[in-house]
């Protein structure tokens, strides 16, 4: 990621490798004997990653902001959640997260609310350093919470810390009620699922027991909230949570 | 894996590798057989062009704050097989790490 753009005046320790060896190679050795010669690495492929997480999570603890990660398959209704959300809930802000188009930040901005875009190109998720520039392009006073809204996917996403505070993973009941077991490793970390769509779960025959269970079995930290962004049903209790979230 | 192979040529000091070993966890989000691609795909024109990729597999491990337990689970099923709790702390099955190389 950070070999693209240069950027490692604004992060500092970017081009650091995560691994920690320096072993000793001083010994002559020849290469074509039998056996070969093992050195320990122990490096984490997501080292960067967790180390720009932090210092992000430093950034918004500083600055005193609630920081929200929502994730979710594509469509499954973050922008129009977060629509209603940015209009309802004072001192909000938005990033959004799209392969391409500023189409949702558009729409974001709309509620009057701060918005940026990230437009990822190729890749299926946020990561700590896309996050990390794009709070450059918010604005510096007035807001209290961020919702970042995540590349629709329910898989790589969940491997990559943004440095959020909380994460919420939203399962629209047009789904399917086993989405929670097909794709287990995003809901483990949720701190709350949101069932939405909630207003078409009649026309879909949505099994609202056999979802909370699903929901329950691979999440089960997750408080679990239901909401329709179209009629507003439930909106309410989810802007109790914002304020408090159970973390 | 282009951080493992950048890692892996970084500890070998751009001398010829033999093997690498990675450690992959299921909640790591990696999928192996993608991994194997991935590094099929990258390695030719490297250090790492021939050598052979050694794949740990974990489970998911936790500790029960409640009881103390530290239990494995499959994916998906995180209950303290002594308590039930749900609290348990990962201590194991998120790695996506270079443990070794082999020169």
């Amino acid at each position: 990621m950070c070999e693209s753009c240069g950027c490692g005046e604004t992060n500092p320790h970017l081009h650091e490798h995560g691994h920690g060896h320096d072993h000793a190679h001083g010994h002559d050795h020849g290469h074509d004997h039998g056996h070969g010669h093992v050195i320990p690495v122990r490096s984490s492929a997501l080292a960067l990653n967790q180390r720009l997480a932090d210092q992000n999570r430093g950034w918004f603890r500083a600055k005193g902001w609630t920081v929200y990660n929502l994730l979710s398959s594509p469509g499954s209704g973050k922008t129009a959640l977060l629509e209603r959300t940015l209009a309802a809930v004072p001192g909000s802000a938005a990033l959004v997260g799209d392969l391409q188009t500023e189409r949702d930040a558009d729409r974001l901005r709309a509620s009057g609310a701060p918005a940026v875009q990230i437009t990822t190109g190729e890749t299926c998720h946020l990561d700590a350093h896309m996050v990390a520039h794009a709070l450059d392009k918010l604005p510096a006073d007035g807001i209290r919470r961020l919702f970042i809204e995540n590349v629709g996917n329910l898989v790589c996403p969940a491997s990559f810390d943004l440095g959020e505070k909380v994460r919420v993973v939203l399962l629209s009941v047009t789904e399917g009620e086993d989405k929670p077991l097909k794709y287990p490793v995003i809901f483990r970390e949720a701190d709350l699922v949101l069932v939405t769509k909630t207003d078409l779960a009649a026309a879909v025959g949505f099994d609202r027991d056999a979802a909370l269970a699903n929901i329950r079995q691979v999440a089960p930290r997750a408080a679990i909230l239901d909401v329709s962004a179209k009629t507003g049903a439930g909106l309410d209790a989810w802007y109790r949570w914002i304020e408090a979230p159970a973390s | 894996m282009e951080t493992v192979l950048r890692d892996a040529a970084a500890a070998s000091r751009g001398a010829p590798l033999r093997a690498l070993t990675v450690r992959v966890g299921p909640l790591s989000g990696v999928v192996v057989d993608s991994l194997r691609f991935a590094f099929e795909s990258l390695a030719p024109g490297g250090p790492a062009e021939g050598a052979r990729l050694v794949v740990e597999e974990t489970k998911p491990a936790f500790r029960c704050p409640d009881c103390g337990t530290l239990y494995e689970t499959p994916v998906g099923d995180y209950h303290c097989p002594a308590c039930d709790s749900v609290r348990g702390e990962l201590v194991a099955g998120n790695e996506m790490e270079l443990l070794s190389i082999e020169v």
